[in-house]
């Protein structure tokens, strides 16, 4: 198998683990701000129900959640069947809101009493301190660990092989396996480094287009 | 019929009782210092004026119409940010919204205030926004600041945010403006500019109400002068009887205490 072949084949899983990646993060974002403002809720039932959802999700493996999306339903005898690709972005999804709900509720928590105070006394409504004085400042203080689990996103896709779905490590591992190649394992290693340079490129972009002022 | 008449107003916080029935009323034009030793409840009565607290007794009452009545709360959100539109605060940590510059966080709540949600003809805005902007210019001036116009709140002193704050609360035309301990926060070199600019509203007849440490500023500025301990009004007059003649031995042992540390 030449080099062009193998090229070829790991773009294949290449490109699933950005859809992986693409449909998580655009899907997560803002469901995890809708999360937040549950675990942030003033009526108690909502707040502990979300609470409680979020340990589940962040004290379990991810791995554990694909395979329970996508094996459960069958194994409880029910007739749904999702696509592998379906049941791998569902779990996702869900593992992700829950992570970056928890970086907004801090990134809001942060923010001093005395910015909303500044906002209701000069006669804002709750929407528009929120959106306009409190909303950026907590997007200053939540790049930083949102990048962190974004690049920790890039290289989490790789747990979809677990239920066979063909991105970049399992679409390497066949190579090895079927022609008894080990360099395409190296050579994946060096798609992932590439696209997380590139990640780690944008976001200090986007941490430096902040600067101008500081807290 | 007094400009601002509170009456009787209690607050607890749990089972701490920080104001114990506050009754005192003021005219158009005056300037009301209101000292007293930490915890004696001046800020919560400051606070309680501007909504951020509600008291659970007592009303307030700006020329005659009824702002705040324990009988009639809780109101609603609305109402709230109509009513408390008649006294302005300025913090003692400041609070400029520090994403935006001076002139941004001064026009952006005229502006949220008098454009946003609004369906008005496009022409009409930019008359407003016009407005909003050359007042907020005008106000910045007032406060000796215009060379400052187009810098981020971090790049100020403590003085000058503390103006650019003042400059703000102002945006909003108070009919009473508070301020909490405006000065505690800054470097003792800092504290006279502030107090300058506050001196100058006061010429300009200004309705204020000053929660201070500065004994020297209460006495010099103030038309009259509360003097609060533990959740009540001690002592209330002029700078001269309070200050000069205190009736309450508790007043003057507070004085006695301010004035040996200066």
């Amino acid at each position: 198998m030449s080099f062009w072949e193998v090229t070829k084949q790991l773009a294949d899983g290449f490109g699933v683990t950005l859809m992986i990646f693409g449909i998580t993060l655009v899907a997560s974002l803002p469901l995890g701000l809708i999360m937040t403002f549950g675990s942030m809720s003033k009526i108690p039932p909502i707040k502990w129900l979300v609470k409680t959802f979020v340990w589940i999700i962040r004290g379990t493996p991810l791995m554990l959640q694909i395979i329970l999306i996508f094996y459960g339903p069958g194994l409880l005898g029910l007739e749904i069947k999702l696509p592998r690709m379906t049941a791998v972005i569902i779990a996702f999804i869900i593992n992700y809101s829950c992570y970056f709900s928890e970086i907004y509720r801090g990134g809001i928590e942060s923010i001093p009493k005395g910015q909303y105070e500044a906002g209701q006394v000069l006669g804002m409504t709750k929407k528009q301190i929120f959106f306009k004085v409190v909303l950026f400042q907590v997007i200053k203080r939540i790049v930083p660990p949102m990048g962190n689990e974004i690049i920790t996103l890039v290289k989490d896709t790789s747990l979809a092989r677990v239920i066979a779905v063909t991105e970049l490590v399992k679409a390497a591992e066949r190579i090895v396996t079927l022609k008894g190649l080990i360099w395409p394992l190296f050579y994946i290693g060096a798609f992932y480094l590439l696209f997380s340079a590139l990640l780690t490129f944008l976001l200090n972009l986007a941490e430096k287009k902040m600067n101008y002022y500081s807290i | 019929m007094a400009f601002l008449e509170v009456k009787g107003i209690e607050k607890s916080f749990g089972r701490t009782e920080v104001l114990k029935g506050i009754d005192f009323s003021m005219e158009k034009g005056e300037v009301l210092a209101i000292i007293g030793s930490s915890g004696s409840g001046k800020t919560t009565l400051l606070r309680c004026l501007n909504f951020l607290e509600t008291p659970d007794r007592g009303s307030i009452l700006v020329n005659g119409d009824v702002m705040f009545d324990c009988e009639e709360a809780p109101y609603s959100d609305s109402a709230k940010r109509e009513k408390r539109l008649h006294f302005g605060l300025v913090f003692q940590s400041f609070n400029l919204f520090p994403q935006y510059n001076v002139l941004r966080n001064i026009s952006l709540a005229p502006e949220l205030r008098r454009i946003r949600g609004k369906k008005l003809p496009k022409a009409e805005k930019k008359k407003i926004r016009n407005d909003i902007d050359e007042n907020s210019r005008r106000l910045l001036d007032t406060v000796g600041l215009a060379a400052k116009t187009y810098s981020y709140p971090c790049e100020l002193s403590g003085g000058q945010q503390q103006r650019v704050a003042i400059a703000r609360a102002l945006a909003l035309d108070p009919d009473i403006l508070c301020f909490d301990e405006p000065t505690s926060a800054l470097d003792p070199e800092l504290t006279g500019e502030v107090l300058r600019v506050i001196r100058e509203l006061k010429s300009s007849d200004r309705t204020m109400i000053v929660v201070t440490h500065e004994m020297n500023f209460a006495r010099g500025v103030a038309d009259k002068v509360i003097f609060m301990a533990d959740g009540i009004i001690e002592e209330y007059g002029t700078p001269d009887e309070v200050f000069g003649n205190p009736k309450s031995p508790v007043t003057k042992a507070f004085l006695e205490k301010s004035l040996e540390n200066i």
